[in-house]
Order: structure tokens, then sequence, then C-alpha cells
């Protein structure tokens, strides 16, 4: 393929940014100055769909209703561990109103599914309205056999414990979900280990240390809880099958409905306008959409089948637990000798409970081994969630670090100055210390009321991921107006605007101007919003795309003014050749002389461009101050900085709008929220939003973004996501805090005020 | 859900003679029928929700008029009728001064959303959340089976006194405030009679009767709540601790009404919510300070005192010391 070299920035903002030189296709546009000389990018651009939201407009898909539609409810489990003997639906078929009974399958070659959970959905019922779906159900009769269960990870590892699993399991995971290694052993309810990538040798990195540290941390289940629960609405008509759904990835359930019903991928069509809320868990079909197809199919009905509250919290996906025990060595210079890391962790029937790669990749040391497990227990399956992994693991990890530190006597931040090869960090730690006054941290305790504040920071790693099958179209029409088509979808997240901002730029014209269509299947294919792919993916296609129409429409131009295509530019509305300013036109004018009514373009996303990246890895660091009652165990978060690096930043608002939800959710995840289990019945007994306890308006404190802009000069974007790395450091932070805070060190969360007064032995 | 009819009361004859049930007649039983008072709604529909009830009328009593009064008399007290808001009780600047206990106990309860739709009546008869109770797969106590799931299971939010039955607790934090204030709940009766009740003996142990939290029978109505005047000497105070600054339920809470001549207490009443499955005063504390005096020193006394016989189950010990936090705070407080 034709290149050419181009220049484009290259560093971080605050530092210095150099400009380097990289040879790129000759389809692609020159590089993009720094933010500051953007008009459209890098700005603080109000989403294009803020006032539907804030209006009640937007319709999401529990919100649609189609004609004749049907609705779906489903049967859920009462036991945690049975066998079914039987399913009697006859009262339900006759229930006037029901149109259509289905049994969810889990075991291909069995007429029941075997329950492995309490509440794992067995029956879903389709019918004109949700009172009588409901109705049916009740009439439904199961006829369990029961069998033991077990739903604590301690007790499942036990050889005596009841198996969830008679044999090896494999599953595939979800879209940027935590990898799951295959052809695994499994041992009763344990599989693994998972030994991602070991080095060097423990035994003499150990040996060289002056400090060795064994610590074991533990993290609970946490659920999505998504404000829009799962679900589907099914069209299925016989020239083919339109699925409206709440996903985070259009293509995703598209080819998996082909798949289940041998169908085409041209049949079928996903269409996703607004989502509420997605985290991880909202990838592919899903046990609803599923049976939404199912019950269409077989009554020629639409049928919209969405999860109840109850249903969400308990099937519908979740976070997995981990214990993990770390030993590191430090020498009293503060170099790392060696990590042993192993996680035991349960993602219920589901597999992924892994601590992921922070512990091997984030910091320099020569020695490293981990063995990851799942452990299978009778609880519902987990799911990627936010970060899958690696939220687990850096809180573990960032604790040790701090334990470490203080057992050489070093200041936490001077340990990760030393062992933290990333220059994005560093700059982050720079910026954020400055902007949180690190220098006012206390010796742990030195509080004396019953109220102690403390500090803490902590880090995080997450990959720099992009996909290259990321289709964008964009279309100019004979008015001038412009109209950007991809599957992509926008589960929040902003990506809708960001796709206008990139085409603006490149056209010079203001956001609003652009027409963007896409969470449509019908458009250009784009991967799922997942592993904070999306941005880096979709954007450089957008841009690539634009520049193409916007070269098509020059071609035209250059025979209208005549002059060399390759003179023109286009600045503030006006067409111009670079080499006589007389030669101009309006890009008004010039559209309306094109040949046909429009110029199209489709692009994909390229390979990234060749050159070194400033750090592999997307950094951030996040400082927590916070207050401990020590006489009631109550923590109040007083303050959060967090400081991140995405790339080059499309929208700075929409940036930090990710990364106070990701705090948030952090700060929800450290103190508040834990899936309960009864020991003895194996139920969910917090499925309500009132006992499920995430943080809340009152709870959230001032949170203070710190926004780094690292250019890498790999695209035409060179953006990078943000969503996932906003949500990895809080926990830690936190904890870190609280040890500062109180002087003892809390390993688990929730850190709930039992754990704060056991801590302080007022248990 | 079911299909439910909608009985709008312009009267209470009217709402007496409609409501045939209360939360008691359903729990436990398969397929029950009865008409059911609705006041704010919140309860009423939350046990709907989750299929713990499934009337088949709702008796909405909200608009009656003359419920929704908040008055105060120097010599006869407070009255605030049980239709009034937790927000209105809240916004009445006399309470605030003269029952600053009641104020906060309001203030400090679930969300401001949530407080605009509270009445105080059902706020008074809502049922618990233990969340075994408020579960359909579990047939426990007080839904006529024959265990407390809380006991052996997951008990972090239960009682840590008085808990040798069911070991829920009671799930009005404003109850707790309005124990310490010795309120009377004012009730018609079917008849149609008034009867004032201290508020004490509206709550129902379960030792009494598992299947009720309180002494209303189908057709009786809370009209009012009266708490005696404040008198100078009297000050009082609140404290909820919850896991989280709002949207929650009390983990423990407190109220503390003292009457001091000088440096002498004349009298103590200091009320415990969420620490057994209905409020309950801690006499021996109260006691303490009549005895002694109000002091720190006292305050930390007292605050043990009360929590010396408490009985916490497994995962609930962390109770008692926030509770001896709390109690000691709200004395010290009050004065
Ligand atoms: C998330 C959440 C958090 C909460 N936190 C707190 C808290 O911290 N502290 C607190 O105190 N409360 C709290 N609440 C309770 C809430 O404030 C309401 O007071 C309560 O849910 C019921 O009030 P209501 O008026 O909606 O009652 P309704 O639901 O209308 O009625 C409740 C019950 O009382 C009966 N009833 C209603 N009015 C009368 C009457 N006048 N006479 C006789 N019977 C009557 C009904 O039949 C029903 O059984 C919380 C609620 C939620 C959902």
């Amino acid at each position: 393929m034709d290149t050419k070299k181009i220049k484009m920035p290259y560093g971080i903002t605050g530092e210095k940014i150099q400009e380097v030189e990289r040879e790129v296709p000759i389809t692609e546009p020159d590089g993009w100055p720094v933010n500051a000389q953007l008009k459209q990018v890098g700005k603080s651009i109000k989403r294009l769909d803020a006032e539907a939201k804030v209006t009640g407009a937007a319709r999401y898909t529990s919100d649609m209703q189609l004609p004749g539609m049907l609705i779906g409810r489903a049967l859920i489990a009462t036991y945690p561990s049975a066998n079914i003997k039987g399913i009697d639906t006859s009262a339900a078929e006759k229930l006037p109103g029901v149109y259509g009974i289905h049994i969810m399958k889990n075991e291909d070659d069995r007429e029941y599914p075997i329950i492995r959970y309490a509440g794992q959905p067995i029956v879903a019922v389709a019918a004109i309205n949700e009172d009588i779906a409901e109705e049916a159900i009740d009439l439904i009769k199961v006829a369990y056999e029961r069998k033991n269960f077990v739903v604590d990870i301690e007790k499942a590892m036990t050889p005596e414990s009841p198996i969830v699993y008679e044999a090896a399991v494999e599953q595939e995971e979800s879209e940027g979900g935590e990898e799951i290694a295959e052809g695994l052993k499994l041992e009763g309810n344990v599989r693994g280990p998972n030994q991602g990538q070991p080095r060097g040798e423990l035994e003499a990195g150990f040996a060289a240390a002056d400090v060795v540290l064994e610590q074991t941390y533990r993290t609970q289940v946490q659920t999505h809880n998504a404000l829009e629960s799962h679900g589907m609405i099914v069209d299925w008509r016989p020239d083919g099958v339109t699925i409206y759904a709440s996903t985070q990835g259009t293509q995703g359930v598209r080819d998996e409905f082909a798949d289940l019903f041998d169908l085409p991928r041209s049949k079928v069509r996903v269409i996703v306008e607004y989502m509420g809320g997605g985290f991880g868990a909202k990838h592919g079909l899903g046990t609803y959409g599923g049976a939404a197809g199912h019950l269409s199919k077989m009554t020629g009905r639409p049928v919209k089948m969405m999860a109840s509250r109850k249903e969400e919290q308990i099937s519908q996906g979740n976070r997995p637990n981990s214990i993990q025990r770390l030993k590191v060595g430090v020498t009293k210079k503060g170099d790392l000798t060696a990590i042993e890391q192993e996680s035991y962790g349960t993602a219920g029937v589901g597999l992924g409970a892994g601590v992921g790669g922070v512990a091997q990749g984030m910091y320099t040391c020569p020695n490293f081994r981990t063995r990851q497990y799942d452990v299978f227990t009778h609880a519902g399956p987990g799911a990627a969630w936010r970060a899958p992994g690696a939220v687990q693991g850096i809180f573990g990890l960032e604790q040790m670090m701090d334990e470490l530190a203080e057992a050489i006597d070093m200041d936490p931040m001077a340990l990760r100055e030393k062992i933290d090869p990333s220059r994005i960090r560093k700059a982050a730690r720079k910026m954020g210390a400055e902007r949180f006054d690190w220098s006012r941290r206390k010796p742990k305790a030195s509080d004396t009321g019953p109220i102690k504040k403390g500090i803490g920071m902590a880090q995080s790693s997450w990959w720099r991921i992009h996909n290259l099958n990321a289709t964008v179209e964009v279309k100019l029409l004979r008015d001038g107006a412009l109209e950007v088509r991809s599957g992509v979808q926008d589960i929040g997240t902003g990506t809708k605007t960001i796709l206008a901002q990139i085409v603006a730029e490149e056209f010079g014209l203001q956001t609003e101007d652009v027409m963007v269509r896409i969470g449509d299947t019908l458009f250009p294919d784009a991967p799922g919003s997942g592993g904070s792919q999306v941005t880096a993916s979709i954007t450089p296609a957008a841009r690539n795309a634009a520049y193409q129409v916007k070269m098509k429409l020059f071609d035209q131009v250059a025979k209208i003014l005549e002059v060399d295509a390759s003179t023109l530019k286009l600045e503030n509305g006006m067409i111009f050749s670079t080499k006589d300013s007389s030669k101009k036109i309006s890009f008004q004018e010039a559209s309306k002389k094109l040949p046909v009514s429009q110029i199209t373009a489709t692009e994909s996303r390229t390979p990234e461009y060749k050159g070194d990246y400033l750090h592999w890895d997307l950094g951030s660091v996040q400082f927590a101050e916070l207050s401990v009652d020590t006489e009631t165990g109550h923590i109040h978060i007083d303050k959060i900085v967090a400081a991140h690096s995405c790339g080059r930043p499309i929208n700075v608002r929409q940036v930090e709008s990710q990364i106070n939800g990701g705090v948030i959710q952090g700060i929800s995840y450290a103190l508040y929220e834990d899936r309960i289990l009864d020991r003895n019945t194996g139920h969910m007994v917090n499925h309500t939003l009132d006992t499920y306890k995430a943080t809340y308006a009152a709870d959230i404190p001032e949170i203070d973004i710190v926004l780094l802009e690292d250019y890498n000069a790999k695209s035409s974007t060179d953006a990078y996501g943000i969503g996932e790395p906003a949500n990895i450091a809080t926990a830690a932070a936190i904890a870190n805090a609280v040890y500062n805070a109180i002087g003892v060190r809390i390993r688990e969360i929730p850190i709930t005020p039992d754990k704060v007064l056991k801590a302080l032995n007022q248990v | 859900m079911k299909k439910i009819s909608w009985f709008e009361a312009t009267t209470l004859e009217e709402a007496q003679r409609e409501a045939n049930a209360t939360v008691s007649d359903f729990l436990g039983k398969e397929k029950a029928d009865g008409a059911i008072i609705k006041s704010g709604g919140i309860d009423v529909l939350d046990l709907m929700k989750e299929g713990l009830i499934a009337p088949d009328r709702i008796v909405n009593m909200r608009n009656i008029p003359g419920l929704d009064q908040i008055s105060y008399d120097p010599r006869k007290g407070l009255e605030i009728g049980a239709n009034v808001t937790l927000t209105e009780i809240e916004n009445n600047e006399g309470i605030q001064i003269n029952y600053l206990a009641l104020h906060r106990a309001v203030a400090k309860a679930a969300t401001p959303q949530l407080r605009n739709m509270s009445t105080l009546g059902g706020n008074l008869a809502q049922r618990t959340r233990c969340w075994y109770f408020r579960s359909i797969d579990h047939p426990c106590l007080r839904k006529g089976g024959f265990i407390c799931f809380a006991k052996q299971g997951e008990n972090e939010y239960h009682s840590i006194m008085n808990n040798g039955g069911c070991s829920s607790v009671y799930a009005s934090s404003v109850a707790t405030a309005l124990l310490a204030l010795d309120a009377q709940v004012v009730i018609v009766t079917k008849d149609g009679a008034k009867k004032q009740v201290a508020i004490n003996e509206f709550f129902v142990p379960p030792h009494v009767d598992a299947s009720r939290e309180n002494i209303l029978k189908p057709g009786e109505i809370i009209t009012a709540v009266t708490i005696p005047p404040s008198g100078r000497s009297q000050k009082s105070y609140y404290i909820k601790e919850g896991t989280r600054a709002s949207f929650d339920w009390a983990l423990a809470d407190v109220a503390v009404v003292l009457e001091m001549s000088g440096k002498k207490c004349k009298s103590a009443k200091i009320a415990l919510g969420a620490a057994a499955p209905v409020p309950l005063r801690a006499e021996a504390a109260e006691s303490v300070l009549v005895e002694e005096g109000v002091s720190p020193a006292t305050a930390k006394k007292a605050a043990d005192v009360a929590m010396q016989d408490a009985t916490p189950l497994e995962k609930n010990g962390y109770k008692v010391a926030i509770f001896k936090a709390i109690i000691k705070r709200a004395i010290e407080k009050t004065i």
C-alpha cells in the first residue's frame, strides 16, 4: 500500500510534547496537532442526546411498545441445586392470554435444565400483559429433586463439598471480559490454575530481598445492577428478525442470535438507540434474549423479556469475588525482587474469576509467578464487570505495595517512583500529588479524637485495546449535510457525540451539524463496548472515512476551480487552493455541484502506526482522603483526586463523566456493595435496591480530575479508552487511606462498620 | 402483580368500612383476598411487589380531609395527623425547636423523595425490613413458619436484644424518637370510637404475636400521634447510624429526652431503634443519668449499661459498639 510520512505530536501535556514522524497509509489524513489547536475535538461538548435524556424523551428498550407485543416473564428456581423431574405447564397453557411457553434448557441432551443456583431461570412465558404472564408463572408446577449445594467459596474448595459440575467445563469469555484459559483441570469445584506468563526464578528473587511480605486480600461479589435491567424485544417475521436490545454490542447479539437459530446474519437486525447502563454483562444474547427469540418464533409476535430487579441481581451477571495471596520481596532500596500470586475466585456457575494481569505487568520485577483458580459455587454466573480482574487484582497489589513501602520505611509514592516504568503514571503521580497535596500526609493514626483522617493513593493499569473490526460510513449530501453511520452503540459513554466531533473537525463544522446514526446493524459493523476499546477503534475509522469523503469532494472541486486537488484545503467553510488563494469556493456551493446526490466513504480501523508508545498501558493514579469514625466504624470519603490518561481525549466533559462514574462505583465497591447469599438456603437475601447497598448521592464526595493528554502517534485520532481504567484504583486507594487513618490494615472489602470496629478491637 | 381495585376513601368511616385486612392477614397464605389501607403507599407497594401480600383492593386514605394537620398547644402538646408527610414534619419549625429528636429522626429517615411520600401513620405501621421476612423463599416465624432464618443465617442487620424468637428489627426509626418523647397513638376502632394508646403499647413484640408488629386490627386507623408539651427544661436529641448517609435504614438509632433542673437530671428517657424487634426504652441507662447526673462519664456509663444485656448474633456484634458510641454521643448532645 502507498504510504506517506506525516508529523504527529508525541508526549504528555504538562511535560514536553515532541513532534514525531510516522509513515501512514496514503488514504489517511495528516496528523492533528494537540487538542489546544483543534476546534471540536478535545473540547467539552454537550452530548447530542443530552436533552432527550434529561427530559425523558429518550426511549430505552424497556420503554418500547410494539403493536401486538407480548410480555415475557420467567419462572426462576426455588432451590440452589436440583434435578427437575417434571414441569407441568398445562394449567398455564390454558390461561387465556398466554401465547407461548418455553423451557430454558442448559444441557442439550436433557429435557429439563439442571438447577445450579437459586433464581436460575427455568421457564419463560409470553402473554398479552405482565399480569397474565405472572399469573401463568404461578400456575406452572416444577417437580424438583433437591440436591446438596454450596454457596461459600471456601467450603466449595474442600474435598467433601457438593459438586457444581461433574465434568470439565469450558465457557467462552464475553467481549472485553476476563480471559478464560482453555483446557484447565477441574478437581472438585476448583478449576485451574491459569498461570499467565511466569518469568524468572522465584526462589532466587525472594533470596535477594531484604523484606518479604505475604498477605491475603479479599474482595466480594458485586452485581451489575444496571438501572435498565437486562433484556430484549425480539420481533420474528418471516422475512427477518428485528431485535431491540439493551446491549453493549449490536454485532454480538446479531451473531449469537443468528447462530442459535441457524439464520443468515443478514436476516437479523439489532437496534439499540438508548442504553440504560452496561458494565460488562450486557454482551451477547443472554438468557432472556434467547428466550424472547424462542417465544417470538413460536408465537409470531414481538416478545419483550426484561429481567426484574431481583432477576437482574441474581442471574444477570456479577463481578466474581477473590481471595488473593500475594508474596512479594523488596530490597531496602525499593526494588522488587519477586512476586508470587495465588488467587481463588468464584463466578458462581460461570468462569472468569481471575485477578487479571496487573501483578504480572505493572511494575518492574524480574521474577514472577501466578496461579489463578476458578471455584464453582451454586450461585448466579459472573460476567465481565468494568475492568474485570484488574479491579480485584489492584485491590491486593496496591495495598501490598503500601505495606512494602512501610516495611522499608519509604513513602508509598517514592516506592512507586522506583518500581513503575510508566512515564505516564509518573506524570500523573506528579500532577495528582500537587492537586491533592500529598505532602500533608501524616504518619498513620496521628489524629487523637475519635474521628481520624487518612489519605492514601493507588495506581492502575489497563491495556490500550483497539479492534480493527470497526467500520464507519460517512455521507455528504448535496445540501452540505453530513451523516455518520455505524453499527456501534452508545451505552451512555457518549460515542454518538464523539463521532460527530471527529467528522465536524475534519470538515471545519460544528459538532451539532453532523447527524449520527448508530446502534443498528443495518450500518457497518463495529465492536462491542467492552475492554474500553470503542473510542480507540471507531474514531480513526470515522476520521479516515470523513477524510476520504473530503478527498472525493476535492476531486470535484479541483475540476471546477481548475487546480490540482492536492493543493486544496477546507477551512472555515471555504475550500481554497494553497497555491492560489483566489481559487476558492464555499463548502456549501461545492456540495451543491456534486454530480450525484451524495458522496460516501466507508473505512475500517487500520492497524496502529509503527513507532513506540509512550508506555504500553493506560495508567491512572487516584488519591483518597477520608475520615474514619473509630467508635461507629463509619467511613466518610472526603475527596478523591483522579489523575488519568486516555491518549487524546476527544470530549473532555464525557471523559470526566466516565471518571466520575468509575470513582463512584469504586467507592461503592470499597465500602458498600456485597451480594449476600444465605448459607443455609442458597438464596440471595439482598436483591432489592435498599438492601443491596450501592453508593447513594449523599455519600459521593468531591471528585477532582486531572486529565492528561498522552499523545502516542498511533492512529489518525490517537484516542484510547477511559471507561474501565476509571474504576480500577479507587478501592485500593481507599483501603490505603483507611490504614493511614487508623493504623490497622483492612484487607477485605467492603470495608463496613463491622470490619472497621473489628479491626479496632471494638467488637 | 395481580389485578387490584382502588377505593378512594373520602371519610374515615368509608375507609373503615372497606378495609377488612392488615398485612398480617396475608402473611404465609398462598391465596388471601382482602382490602388494605394505603396512605403513602411505599410499604404497601413493596410488600405487593415481593409477593408477600396480594390484596384485591386498595383503600386509599391519603386524601381523607382533616388528617394532614400539625398543631401545637402549650398545654395539650403536639398533635400530628396521620397523613402528615415526613417532609412536613421535617420542615415544621416548632417541632425543630421543641422536639429536636423528632425533627432529627424524620430528617435522617429514607431520602428526600421518600419523605415527600411517606406519611406518619404509614411510617409507624410499616413492616420490618428483615430480608427473610421480605423474601417469599423464606417462610419465617412471622409468616407462620417455624424458624427464624436470621438466627443461623445472615444476621448483620438483625436485633441484638430480645432476639430469642424472631430477630428482626422494627423498620421505623421515627418510632424511636416518638417512644422517647412519650407519644400516644390515636386510633379509631371499627365501631368508630377513638382510643389513645401509649406508643410502647402500640408495638407488638414477636413473643406476643409474631405475625404482627402493631396492635392495629382490620378497619382500625391511626388518625394522629400526640406528644406531651415539651416544657422549658426538656431537651432532646437523636442519632441514627446507617451504612450510607441516605437511602438507608438504621443500623442503630437512639433518641434521648432529658429534663434538667440545673445540674440535676429530673427525668431521662432513652429509646433504642434497630436494637430489638420493637423500639426499646433503655431503662437501666436512664436510671444512671437520673441518679448520677449528666456528664461525659455518666453518658459513657449509661451507654455501657444500656448494652449490658445485649445478646448479639454471629454477625452483628458490631452493632453493640455502635450503640455504645451513639448513646453516649446523643446524651452529650442533648444538654
Ligand atoms: C429505601 C427506604 C428507606 C427508608 N428509610 C427509612 C428510615 O430510615 N426510617 C424510617 O422511619 N423509615 C424509612 N423508610 C420508610 C418510609 O419512610 C415510609 O414511612 C414507609 O415506607 C411507609 O410509609 P407510607 O406512608 O408510604 O405507608 P403505606 O405504605 O401507605 O402504609 C404502610 C402500612 O401502614 C398501614 N397504614 C398506613 N396508614 C395507616 C393509618 N393511618 N392507620 C393504620 N394503618 C395505616 C398500611 O396498611 C400499611 O400496612 C424507608 C423506606 C424506603 C423504601
